[in-house]
């Protein structure tokens, strides 16, 4: 019995993949040609599976930003938000997030997972009790865990099953936290909101919805699925990410409830960490407003996404169940995923591999996530990729 | 209230198909070693259990569960 013995299963998996002569999980981005394009691995390829959904990484202004900063402010803090960490532009950017969500407070952290994770460890406490979707992010996951709090999940994205489940709690409902995600990021599903929170409002409890994948994307404003469903008045905290559709790194929380000032120096994951990079706030903080100054990224993104489900579905693969710009095909067998993932790189598409347990299910999926960049010639070519994939083994485009 | 043994027998009704090549489960059955069930397993056997009892079973649990005795224990510990 030995410390290593536990990571038997990564070995045995590494050996497979590299019996099979590909290493899905260490491809190496040699060098970027645009928001859309790279050379992975030696290839060539059109980026389809980055997050990078509104293409912002190569702005211009955004670039011009956050080199003006890290010339101005240097390349880090070296410190903590509550120590030497705290400069005007975090206060700034905390300030203009809260202005975006129409919330009173906002708290920026240095990684989307830091974030999800702090406010779900920190919200509730030993004897209060957190329920959440079973699909949930491994950063939530992670924080339910360290939060000493009762955790219970409910089936993923059934409003039925979570009301089942708060009225089992009975009156500890006032000290209960739900938890949920705008987009679910493995198959980009939305949450059903408007029905989780009606459950809410019969049941109790309070809700956090995690939109890293859907800020930007959905509502008149960008402001993602809880804008859309129209019950942003029944969220009482939301969680995101700068890392995807603002096309840096760093998260935030906002929140009416003033208690969140309080909370925000309970947070170890806030306070045990050095603050994000000026360079990453300058550029956020632009590509906040760039955001709301473009709707028509929001326009590019969903057409690009409409015509890559369109395309993949006619030829014959098994999308995700709804439309998004996320666009995961479910291939049951996993050598053929593996087998498949390689072809398509080497055909030009860079496409995410997924296996269990990163998947919902048993199934792995070969996902892609579409970019407002990408043009309608770049979708055609991701879905020319796939057109060449010929079954390799027992499973076939399923 | 369901005591240890409507446990038993219910996690044993659910369990069948793993108890393949002839195995016979008992309450020393280790869900994950033994009888192969994966982490997504797991989690659905819990789910039959939850919507047969009409229980909540906290996530907290599952560290301490390795055989079906484990599992049964902390059922009733649940629910009594």
């Amino acid at each position: 019995m030995s410390l290593f013995d536990k990571f038997k299963p990564i070995v045995d998996i590494r050996a497979e993949l590299a019996k099979l002569g590909v290493m899905p999980f260490g491809a190496v981005t040699e060098k970027l040609l645009s928001s859309t394009e790279a050379i992975v691995n030696g290839h060539k390829v059109i980026l389809a599976g980055t997050n990078n959904y509104l293409g912002l990484t190569f702005d211009p202004q955004c670039i011009a930003a956050a080199k003006q900063a890290v010339e101005e402010q240097g390349t880090g803090t070296t410190g903590s938000r509550m120590a030497n960490g705290t400069f005007a532009e975090h206060i700034k950017l905390e300030q203009e997030l809260a202005a975006f969500f129409d919330r009173r407070h906002a708290i920026v952290f240095s990684t989307g997972y830091a974030a999800t994770m702090g406010m779900a460890s920190t919200l509730a406490g030993p004897g209060d009790v957190i329920v959440l979707d079973a699909d949930s992010h491994a950063s939530i996951y992670d924080g339910v865990r360290m939060s000493g709090a009762e955790v219970i999940r409910f089936r993923h994205s059934d409003a039925g099953d979570l009301e089942k489940r708060l009225r089992r709690l009975g009156e500890r409902t006032a000290n209960t936290l739900i938890i949920v995600e705008g987009i679910y990021s493995m198959l980009g599903d939305p949450a059903p909101l408007a029905d989780i929170a009606a459950v809410k409002r019969e049941c109790g409890g309070m809700l956090l919805v995690d939109e890293a994948h859907s800020l930007g994307m959905l509502g008149a404003h960008g402001r993602g699925v809880a804008e859309a469903a129209g019950v942003e008045a029944d969220v009482d905290f939301v969680v995101g990410t700068f890392s995807k559709s603002l096309g840096a790194i760093g998260g935030y929380c906002v929140s009416n409830h003033p208690e969140l000032e309080a909370i925000r120096f309970g947070i170890r994951s806030y306070i045990f960490t050095a603050s994000p990079s000026p360079s990453v706030i300058a550029s956020t903080r632009v590509a906040l407003r760039l955001m709301q100054e473009r709707p028509e990224l929001r326009e590019h993104l969903w057409n690009n996404a409409q015509r890559l489900y369109d395309g993949l579905e006619q030829l014959g693969f098994q999308v995700s169940p709804q439309v998004s710009p996320v666009v995961a095909v479910t291939i049951k067998d996993r050598n053929q995923a593996i087998a498949w993932w390689n072809e398509l790189l080497q055909r030009g598409a860079y496409v995410n591999l997924v296996m269990p347990p990163a998947s919902p299910t048993s199934d792995s999926l070969l996902r892609c996530s579409v970019s407002a960049a990408h043009t309608t010639e770049q979708i055609d070519r991701i879905i020319d990729a796939f057109a060449t994939l010929q079954p390799t083994s027992m499973a076939a485009a399923d | 209230m369901p005591d240890y043994n409507d446990f038993l027998s219910r996690i044993y009704e659910i369990l069948k198909p793993f108890a393949k090549h002839g195995r016979i489960l008992n309450e020393d059955s280790e869900l994950v070693t033994e009888l192969g069930l994966t982490s997504l397993q797991v989690m659905e056997l819990i789910e039959q259990i939850e919507d047969h009892f009409d229980i909540s079973v906290p996530l907290n649990i599952l560290p301490d569960i390795r055989t079906i005795r484990d599992l049964a224990l902390q059922l009733e510990k649940l629910t009594n």
